[in-house]
Formats: C-alpha cells, sequence, structure tokens
C-alpha cells in the first residue's frame, strides 16, 4: 500500500534534474503569457474581450504551476497536479472552441489552435507536467 | 533596431544553445567554457540595448513603446535568470536549462523586431 511520507525530502523533488529544465520552460511561459495578457488588457481588451480573459486565465495558471513545481512538499505537487490538469483541459477546450468558433477568438489567446502560435509547446508542456508529476508522487514509493 | 546585428545576436544565441545541448546529451553539467558564452551573449545584448536606446533617442519609435521596452528588458534578463536557476544544481539538466535560456532570446530579439517595425504587441 501507498503512503504519504512524513519528510519531504523522502521523495524526488519536483524542481530537481528534468524538472529543472520543466520549471525553466513553464516560468519562460508563465512571464510570456502574464506580459502578453496583461498588455492586451490594459490596451485593447474591447477587441476580443473572450480570449483576452482566457489569456488572462492561462497566465495565472502557468504562473501558479511553475510557481508550485519549483517548491517541494506534498501541498505544492497537489496544487502542480492542479495546475498541470486544468491548464490540458483549458488548452484543448479553448483550442477546440477557436478551431470552431473563430469569430469568438478574432486575437490569438496562447491556448488558441491548441497553442499552434507557440509551436504547440502550450499543449505538449502540460502532458510532460503530468507525466513528471507522476514520476514524482509522493505516494509512489512505499521505501 | 539595426537588422543584422539582431540576426547575428540571434544566431550567435542558436549557436551557443546547440552547444548546450550536445555538452547535455554527452551527460555534461555546465563547464566555464559555455558559461563564458552565456556571458559574451550577454555582452550582444547589452549592446543591442544601448543600439535600441540610441535609435529611440534619435527619434525611432516601436510600434507599442510599452511592448518593446519590456522585450528589452526580458533579453537582458532571461540569461542571467536562467543561469541562476540552472547554476543551483550541477548536472546534466543544468546545462539543458542554459540551453533553454539561450533558445528563449532569437524568440525575444524576433518579436523585438516585429514591435520594432510597427506591430503593436
Amino acid at each position: 500500500m501507498a503512503r504519504v511520507p512524513e519528510r519531504a525530502s523522502e521523495r524526488p523533488a519536483t524542481a530537481s534534474g528534468p524538472g529543472r529544465v520543466l520549471v525553466a520552460v513553464y516560468a519562460i511561459f508563465a512571464v510570456a503569457a502574464t506580459s502578453r495578457a496583461a498588455v492586451q488588457i490594459a490596451t485593447r481588451f474591447d477587441e476580443a474581450p473572450v480570449p483576452y480573459v482566457l489569456s488572462a486565465f492561462a497566465a495565472v495558471v502557468y504562473l501558479l504551476a511553475t510557481f508550485a513545481l519549483a517548491r517541494s512538499g506534498v501541498t505544492w505537487w497537489r496544487v502542480a497536479l492542479a495546475a498541470c490538469s486544468v491548464e490540458l483541459a483549458g488548452v484543448l477546450v479553448v483550442g477546440t472552441l477557436s478551431v470552431f468558433d473563430r469569430a469568438a477568438f478574432p486575437d490569438a489567446a496562447v491556448w488558441s489552435n491548441y497553442g499552434m502560435g507557440y509551436l504547440f509547446i502550450p499543449l505538449v508542456l502540460p502532458v510532460i507536467g503530468l507525466l513528471w508529476l507522476r514520476r514524482t508522487a509522493p505516494t509512489r514509493t512505499p521505501r | 533596431m539595426i537588422t543584422g546585428y539582431a540576426v547575428a545576436v540571434a544566431l550567435c544565441s542558436l549557436a551557443v544553445a546547440a552547444w548546450a545541448f550536445v555538452l547535455a546529451a554527452r551527460g555534461k553539467s555546465p563547464a566555464r567554457p559555455l558559461l563564458t558564452g552565456l556571458a559574451v551573449l550577454e555582452v550582444l545584448l547589452l549592446v543591442q540595448v544601448v543600439i535600441s536606446v540610441v535609435l529611440l533617442v534619435g527619434g525611432d519609435r516601436p510600434g507599442s513603446m510599452v511592448t518593446f521596452l519590456a522585450y528589452l528588458v526580458g533579453s537582458l534578463l532571461v540569461l542571467p535568470v536562467g543561469a541562476v536557476w540552472a547554476l543551483a544544481e550541477n548536472t546534466r539538466s543544468s546545462t539543458v536549462v542554459l540551453g533553454v535560456a539561450c533558445v528563449t532570446v532569437p524568440v525575444l530579439i524576433l518579436r523585438m523586431s516585429e514591435v520594432w517595425g510597427g506591430a503593436s504587441a
């Protein structure tokens, strides 16, 4: 039976080894999405409110994922899991909506067209994130 | 922005990134030559900022001043921040992080030149 370790140091940290690369890529997307959403909302919110609000939401999710993955501990692992899951759902839902209802997405948001404008990295990133979280799961190795 | 110089900096960044990824593939943790490469890139980026500021003072205007300045500042921060994050560990993953930071530079330069050319965001 799996058990939750008492000390965070018993489990591999999400920010060590390959996790450092993951956090770095997440951080880049967090900064990019946050600044882009800020500019979009500050300068031309009326043009396309739906994608800009989604941009801002995506930015929050990326920030949360970056921060949670960079921290150690069971709680942060769970936050990271939630953030990556929401991110995957978001890119799939928003991607699908943007393909079928182009009128609602006149300007590109980070998740539009499954993140095509960002080389599909927004689609691949949460999958890698979830796989990495499974590798570093706190309940996985009962010593 | 001077297009030729921007392209040159972007190509140098890609070269250093490729170097980092090759070292990582061979299982190497970051060593001094690679870090020197990053330092050289940072100097090139600093020169880019000086060029841009001189052109801005001379009256050139990008499509969006705020966006352009944000990219300009970002281009100076990405390598130092990436290096600090990478070097907190001393593994091949650190080398990959340095490569990722280097790959970000040409993306920033591309976006900067779009904004410089009149794009508003």
